[in-house]
């Protein structure tokens, strides 16, 4: 603010250069009255100039304006939403007080679910919530793909004009909502995302290519080779690697190119990729090398294995790493990466015809059983191979072997299984297994979980009760139940809250803390069950 | 208000949105605790009826907390509670309405309370009435309980011995005003240059002095002189213009009589003179007006929680502030929901330039407003602050409401609200660059022109609440 021009012969820096130096120094500039000394004449003088000064106040000159956040057509929360979502960002400074959880629900993890459901119904956070949401956002990088998609164009506005949300320019959402323009095929493609692509930051172009790898791989892929010779090997590892999402036959042309990189990690990456597309030529060549390994023995059904014994030059150029880690043998170490990297499919025929089960039941000579069923393994979770994955994982009732364990990852495989299947082999380990080795495999179970897998997992809950132990023992998959359970359960569950007599050789007090980890069970339950209402959209809004 | 149906309560009325409920709450883990109680798991027995509503809450003991709220007072809502928690209200309370607000199926409506909550309930209405017939008009004010101990049968002895206490007490300030005075020529003696080495140590033990002689508001501003030295480029200058407006107000005290009565009245409260509500409310004349709640802020300096209410009316275009009190960990007992209007009653208290006023007679509950009173452009904005500075000199900000500002995020240079159609700006106090509200108002705007209410003054322009479309505080 300005001050208006000063008229009277004394101005505000003649005052504060007197006060500062003091009268009994020198004389100030104003006369005091009679009886009156010069320090307080000053200050009657400086009163009088002081609110001269304010009262005549002007505007300033604007400096700058922001730009105008472009539209963002996308319906508002309903009311109700929009006051939980208030609460939600809330709570997000932690627990409240120590480590006991109560039997109040945990709000903050609720959050993730909630902002997916948001983001389903299509809807857009309230710019009034922006702020947290970006706080929210940054704290947890859990969060931050749906909160900047519920956030919208708004919050990238914001971003570019706050340095503690810069995270949110740097994810791959910040082209998304570039406008329409930017799509490839428009008019206005070549000005902002070729300009982005051509001289924007390492970040930037990761985003801006992962962005339209997820709108039009095709496109993706040819922006990729127009600059590709040039690019830096540790960029070009990353960008082939975005190539990962959307990957298609389409992609095995570049990708068989990339097999002759100067950088091995961009070799083994297009390799990886390849091998992941059954019908490649990098596949055919794979699963010729590795048949060769591999033989029925016809006197007494098992398979006789023959490891490769050297890792020639077009081995290492189809991505097989030639030196094996310390302390594993050359040749189990180039056998396990060919059987990876072969299709699954062809065993069948190679093995009389067996399924994927069977030829899994077959004895394997000379102890290579753990390294073949391990590549097999990691083979049937690179091609999401349901056949293999359910083979391979065998029965849920049969105890993981000790010898096993070392190599049978259960989540991974049941990854590549349709969900009802998942859910119902993960139900059945836990009704035999019990909860102790479960937490992980729950993780990879559809949300809300079904019917039998709730079953499972709550009857589990109930005996661990009956045996005496403490709730805490079971937090994990506790907490997991309070997120993933379908709410419409909470009715069921209700018995569960009251408090029994303890048990005869409980812990002590265990039965209170059990009614009450039932209780937030149940209480969480019935508030996300509020929280999917609250989201639905009202008959007078538009959808 | 005694006999008023239950029934017509409106049901947009008050606490029925979270954001109402919250601000009730005491402090932020109040708060906190209250929304983590607002699902149904914890609760039994809830129901909502008759202007109460009550729940039975499960806690760590064997026995549920009985929880219980008045919605139907004059006064505001008013709660009880079993457990043991000297927060008010407790988490429970807030829990309960929380949950009533986001979920109407959790609190069954128009049940009767049971038993243990009609008691409490109808003893407390019972009081209120009591005291409604006892003293009509006051007894629904804010200065209930002022009122009520002003109203003992103490009688002639009584007021005899008040008038000497006041006596001495202005003797006390007016020493204390001169002690002040003194002070401050030896200052301005001495040279600015001392303030800085002399240091917090001599100002604190001056603003001692004022508090001695009874002089809270001296004292204040005393404290604030203080921090000046440390601020930054241009103390001299603010010094300056601190300590002759102190001088002046010390001078203003000192002859009080030779001051017209409004100028007067507005030199003893800045002093610290209050004037009694109680009194103020039986005696001064109510404004009624719909009266659109426009901001309310709380400050806390540790021991003492004071909430600003800025309220605007709708027919007579006034500003008003009401000021309510909390001890620390309790919860100013007045608390109005921003973007509601009141049909209310107010009181100024006498001043120059009459802002702070008491809330005397409530007429209806909140209920939903239009929106944003009408705005002014930035150079009225400061016009009016000017203006107001005419009748009171010491102001250091008025409330306004601005139209068609863009907020410009600037950290070196600091944020301004820039004029939508010139290239006049406001530039927005350095004291908020640290608020999330100034980044909420930006995200509200969005680049494009917003309303904005807040305090203009000589610092720059506070903001404090905008609308999007509905009240955003921020």
């Amino acid at each position: 603010m300005a001050d208006k021009t000063t008229t009277t012969a004394t101005t505000w820096e003649d005052l504060v250069a007197a006060a500062l130096l003091g009268t009994g120094r020198r004389t100030p500039p104003v006369p005091p009255r009679p009886g009156q000394d010069g320090a307080a004449a000053l200050l009657d003088a400086a009163a009088v100039e002081t609110v001269r000064r304010r009262a005549g106040l002007l505007p300033a000159v604007v400096r700058h304006r922001p730009p105008v956040v472009p539209t963002d057509q996308r319906p508002p929360l309903p009311p109700a939403a929009r006051s939980r979502l208030a609460m939600l960002l809330a709570d997000r400074a932690g627990p409240a007080g120590g480590s006991r959880r109560g039997t109040a629900p945990d709000l903050t993890e609720l959050l993730p679910q909630w902002l997916a459901a948001a983001n389903q119904h299509g809807y857009r956070a309230p710019a009034a919530l922006l702020p947290a949401l970006l706080d929210a956002a940054r704290g947890r990088t859990d969060l931050r793909a749906e909160a900047l998609t519920l956030a919208g164009p708004r919050a990238l506005w914001l971003a570019r004009l706050n340095p503690q949300w810069k995270f949110a320019l740097r994810s791959g959402l910040a082209v998304d909502w570039t406008p329409a323009p930017a799509l490839p095929t428009g008019p206005g493609y070549d000005e902002a995302a070729e300009r982005t692509w051509q001289e924007g930051l390492f970040a930037e172009r990761v985003a801006l290519l992962t962005a339209l790898r997820r709108r039009d791989p095709d496109a993706a892929r040819a922006l990729l080779a127009t600059t590709w010779s040039t690019e830096r090997a540790e960029d070009r590892l990353m960008f082939v690697d975005a190539l990962r999402e959307g990957l298609s036959a389409r992609d095995e042309p570049f990708l068989e190119q990339a097999l002759a990189d100067r950088s091995r990690n961009v070799r083994a990456t297009s390799a990886e990729l390849l091998s992941g597309l059954p019908g490649s030529a990098l596949a055919a060549r794979m699963a010729r090398r590795a048949r060769s390994c591999l033989a029925l023995d016809f006197h007494e059904p098992r398979i006789v294995v023959e490891a490769p014994h050297e890792c020639d030059s077009a081995m290492q150029r189809d991505g097989i790493v030639a030196k094996p880690p310390s302390g594993r043998g050359e040749r189990s170490w180039w056998l396990g990466q060919l059987v990876e990297a072969a299709p699954l499919a062809q065993w069948s025929e190679r093995f009389g015809s067996r399924s994927a089960a069977e030829i899994v039941a077959l004895p394997v000579a000379d102890g290579w059983r753990p390294d073949l069923h391990a590549a097999w393994c990691r083979a049937a979770v690179r091609q999401r191979n349901a056949e293999w994955s359910r083979a391979l994982l065998g029965p849920p009732a049969s105890p993981p072997a000790a010898e096993e364990a070392s190599w049978q990852d259960p989540a991974k495989l049941l990854s590549a299984l349709p969900p009802g299947e998942r859910a119902a082999w993960v139900a059945a380990f836990i009704s035999v297994h019990g909860l102790s080795e479960a937490f992980r495999l729950l993780g990879v179970c559809a949300v809300p979980w079904s019917e039998p897998l709730g079953r499972a997992v709550v009857d589990a809950l109930d005996i661990a009760r009956d045996a005496g132990s403490y709730p805490w023992s079971f937090s994990g998959v506790m907490g997991l139940a309070e997120r993933c359970l379908d709410p419409e359960q909470a009715d069921r569950l209700e018995v569960l809250t009251a408090q029994p007599d303890e048990p005869e050789n409980g812990s002590p007090g265990a039965a209170g803390y059990w009614s009450e980890a039932f209780q937030r069970l149940v209480g969480t339950l019935r508030l996300r069950a509020t929280m999917r209402r609250e989201l639905t959209p009202t008959p007078r809004q538009r959808p | 208000m005694v006999g008023r149906s239950f029934v017509d309560m409106n049901p947009q009325g008050e606490f029925r949105t979270a954001e109402q409920v919250l601000a009730l709450a005491p402090d932020a883990p109040s708060r906190k605790a209250g929304s983590k109680l607002a699902t149904p798991g914890p609760w039994s027995d809830t129901g909502d009826g008759e202007g109460a509503v009550w729940g039975l809450c499960a806690g760590s003991g064997s026995t549920p907390y009985r929880t219980v709220v008045d919605l139907s007072g004059a006064s505001g809502p008013a709660f009880n509670c079993s457990c043991p928690s000297r927060k008010f209200p407790c988490k429970h309370a807030l829990g309960l309405l929380l949950l009533r607000a986001s979920d109407e199926a959790a609190v069954r409506a128009g049940g009767e309370p049971p038993e243990w909550a009609r008691s409490w309930l109808s003893g407390r209405r019972l009081r209120a009435e009591r005291a409604a017939k006892a003293e009509p008009g006051a007894a629904t004010a804010e200065g209930e309980a002022e009122a009520e101990a002003a109203g003992a049968a103490g009688a002639e002895a009584g007021r005899a011995a008040a008038r000497r206490r006041a006596d001495q007490r202005a003797r006390r300030m007016a020493d204390g005003a001169r002690e002040l005075e003194h002070r401050l020529a030896d200052l301005l003696r001495a040279g600015l240059a001392s303030a800085d080495r002399g240091g917090y140590g001599q100002w604190e033990e001056t603003a001692a002095r004022m508090v001695d002689a009874q002089a809270p508001g001296l004292a204040a501003r005393v404290r604030e002189l203080a921090a000046v030295p440390a601020s930054g480029d241009g103390w001299p200058s603010r010094m300056l213009a601190e300590c002759a407006l102190l001088h002046t107000l010390a001078q203003g005290f000192l002859h009080l009589d030779g001051l017209p009565e409004p100028l007067a009245a507005t030199v003893r409260s800045r002093v610290g003179l209050t004037t009694d509500t109680a009194e103020l409310l039986a005696t001064g004349e109510p404004v009624r007006d719909d009266w659109l709640i426009l901001a309310q802020r709380d400050a806390d300096d540790g021991r003492l929680t004071t909430r600003r209410v800025w309220l605007h009316g709708r027919n007579t275009g006034r500003m008003a502030l009401l000021l309510s009190y909390g001890a620390a960990g309790r919860a100013p007992e007045l608390s109005l929901p921003v973007g509601l209007s009141l049909d209310a009653d107010l009181v100024y208290y006498p001043a120059a330039r009459p802002l702070r006023a008491a809330l005397a007679t409530r007429h209806a509950p909140p209920r939903a407003a239009a929106g944003p009173p009408p705005g002014t452009d930035v150079a009225t904005a400061l016009a009016r602050y000017g203006d107001a500075l005419r009748d009171d000199p010491w102001l250091d900000a008025w409330p306004v409401v601005l139209d068609d500002v863009i907020p410009a995020p600037d950290a070196e240079l600091g944020w301004q609200l820039a004029d939508a159609r010139t290239e006049s700006a406001l530039p927005v106090d350095p004291r908020c660059a640290d608020r999330t509200g100034l980044w909420q108002l930006a995200a509200v705007s969005g680049g494009e022109p917003v309303t904005v209410f807040g305090d203009c003054g000589h610092a720059g322009f506070t903001p404090l609440t905008t609308w999007a479309p509905e009240a955003v505080p921020l």
